[in-house]
């Protein structure tokens, strides 16, 4: 099995933005966000449309960045946490750019990305493309979980929903690449509590890492970081625990996304941060503009995906895991 | 006066036992909060059925009354006088008699709050 | 990696929820609450019988339950009080009013009018359910025993 595609066309960041709500906001991140919304509403009438308009605004941003407007973009892939990518759907409608739309859980960034790459690898064509990641706490505890004003108490292992979305496009120009990618296999978490997603997903993102490092015979310390979705506290622990004898240095380069997030000092912020837009806003408030910056020159992104439905949850199943990976190296043009 | 305070500090002790009892039942088991409501309501006519609810109802007052075993309690008390009073019918009547005014009340509100209230996000 | 395994990996990094702040808690709030409503019930009990005076404890606390969930501050005591504000008639109130909120966006009949009963239902049901199996006994009991 060969799961490692080097991508031999030079696809470039061109542009990348982060949108977010209150919590996102005042977080260690807050004044990289390109746009807060307080309300979390974005002008919107219901919490499923504000998370389909937080993508759009995100997109918009990154448009305006570029100086690229919609007509130069020829696909978009772009997905979020609601049933059947609503909001993404309703969000981007008013593009009218060609779309796929992806379904990850929480690794649909990375995903998003993957499959954006590989369309443009294979066809020279298309010239730009963009993929968006959105996720909100209050449309995501409504479906998955309980009434937002549901009085309930959080197990030390829940993670936070971010309100988040990130937005980027590939294209020619720019300083960061996406050198290679690796798709995630489907791997059993074997428990079936929904409020410890991150112990259940770190086995595949632990399934992920080791296969690439097999297969690619890179060496971790030719990295700057590898970093992973959102496995928060208790998912990083285990995570260290199957790679301390498999990675050299993992502990020291390894970063979470669902740990930058929040501030756990200040907050109550449980295990960390969750939701595909927790990865997609972090990477690209915090390490893309590092790495343009050539403060750090490669690192191994992979969202980390909970596999798993309301359905299937009280049904007892065991909450499976994916880790897509993706390999950014920053690009020094002469 | 100092049987009030008296009637009081057992209600107080009463309801924060069975809370106590039921945040263990959280804690320590997988019961979901719903599974938890439910597992009280049908213990509480259990309670009611095996004749420990009225001695306990004498000591502790709201203590008992107030959470949902009281509501159990309450539903298996209405069911016995309507027994008493039309047999075997009452077994199917008494039980939502007897709880009625609460359940309607939870439901009214419910619905005029929605027209009233909107939900604001959460925060950490 | 084996299943055995990754469950032991799972139990070493979770951690357990606090249960003694949990259960002090619990047990603080839950006892204010039905210690309120004793304190109601004396005042009723000077206009009213003990059975009136009991059904206005339980409407003025489910009503007191149903107002904090609609200005947002049930939820927060909720996260301290656990089991002490899910326990008493409150939680019920909250689990109903909280649903209603929530689903008006899907419109008042299959929205409010049918997610209004999501925690209230199996508590109704289970409720009079078992209300009807202990009345189908206690009808045999005073049949044969009475």
């Amino acid at each position: 099995m060969k799961r490692i595609t080097e991508l031999k066309r030079d696809i470039r960041f061109v542009s990348f933005s982060a949108v977010g709500g209150y919590e996102e906001g005042i977080g260690p991140l807050g004044k990289n966000f390109d746009i807060i919304d307080n309300s979390g509403k974005f002008g919107q009438k219901t919490w499923e449309l504000a998370e389909g308009e937080m993508g759009r605004i995100c997109l918009n941003t990154s448009f305006t960045k570029s100086g690229l407007s919609h007509t130069d973009i020829d696909i978009i892939v772009a997905g979020d946490l609601q049933n059947q990518c609503v909001a993404t759907s309703l969000g981007l409608a008013s593009f009218g750019i060609p779309y796929i739309g992806v379904y990850g859980a929480c690794s649909t960034c990375t995903e998003s990305l993957m499959i954006l790459s590989s369309f443009m690898n294979s066809n020279p064509d298309i010239k730009y493309g963009a993929a968006v990641t959105t996720s909100h706490n209050s449309a995501a505890e409504r479906q998955f979980r309980t009434p937002i004003e549901y009085g309930g108490q959080r197990s030390p292992s829940a993670q936070w929903t971010s309100t988040a979305a990130g937005s980027f496009i590939l294209g020619d120009r720019g300083k960061v690449r996406i050198s290679s990618y690796m798709p995630g296999r489907i791997i059993d978490g074997v428990t079936s509590d929904g409020s410890n997603m991150g112990a259940a997903m770190a086995f595949a993102a632990a399934d992920t890492i080791k296969s690439y490092f097999e297969e690619s015979g890179e060496k971790s310390d030719e990295f700057d970081y590898i970093i992973t979705g959102d496995l928060g506290r208790v998912g990083s622990d285990i995570l260290y625990d199957i790679l301390k004898n498999e990675v050299f240095g993992f502990e020291t380069i390894h970063r979470d996304c669902g740990l930058i997030l929040y501030d756990s000092e200040k907050k109550d912020v449980h295990s960390g941060a969750s939701g595909c837009g927790t990865s997609a806003s972090v990477l690209a408030s915090h390490f893309l503009p590092m790495l343009e910056e050539g403060k750090i020159k490669k690192i191994l992104f992979l969202s980390t995906g909970a596999l798993m439905s309301p359905s299937s949850l009280l049904q007892g199943e065991s909450i499976y895991g994916i880790a897509p990976l993706i390999k950014l190296e920053y690009i020094e043009d002469i | 006066m100092e049987s009030i305070i008296y009637k009081v500090l057992l209600a107080f002790v009463g309801g924060g036992f069975l809370s106590l009892l039921a945040q263990i039942l959280i804690d320590k088991t997988k019961l979901t909060p719903a599974r938890i409501l439910v597992f009280f309501v049908s213990l509480g006519v259990l309670v009611y059925g095996i004749g420990l609810y009225d001695p306990l109802y004498e000591i502790f007052g709201r203590g008992v009354a107030t959470p949902l075993l009281g509501f159990g309690a309450n539903i298996a008390k209405g069911v016995k006088e309507a027994v008493d009073k039309e047999g075997i019918l009452g077994a199917l009547s008494g039980g939502l008699t007897a709880s009625s005014a609460g359940i309607t009340l939870a439901l009214f509100l419910g619905l005029i709050f929605s027209f009233i209230f909107k939900t604001k996000q959460k925060r950490m | 990696m084996d299943i055995n395994e990754k469950k032991r990996l799972i139990k070493k990094h979770s951690p357990k929820s606090p249960i003694v702040k949990n259960m002090f808690f619990a047990f603080l709030i839950g006892g204010l609450i039905c210690a309120l409503g004793e304190v109601i019930f004396i005042i009723a009990s000077e206009f009213f019988d003990e059975k009136t005076s009991q059904t206005i404890v339980t409407l003025i606390l489910i009503f007191l339950a149903a107002a904090l969930t609609g200005f947002g501050i049930f939820d927060k005591i909720a996260r301290v009080a656990g089991a002490g504000t899910l326990l008493p008639v409150t939680g019920f109130s909250n689990a109903v009013v909280s649903e209603a909120l929530d689903s008006k966006s899907e419109g008042f009949v299959l929205g409010v009018g049918a997610k209004i009963f999501t925690v209230a239902g199996p508590v109704i049901l289970f409720g009079i359910s078992s209300g009807v199996v202990y009345g189908i006994i206690y009808y045999l009991y005073t049949l044969f025993m009475g």
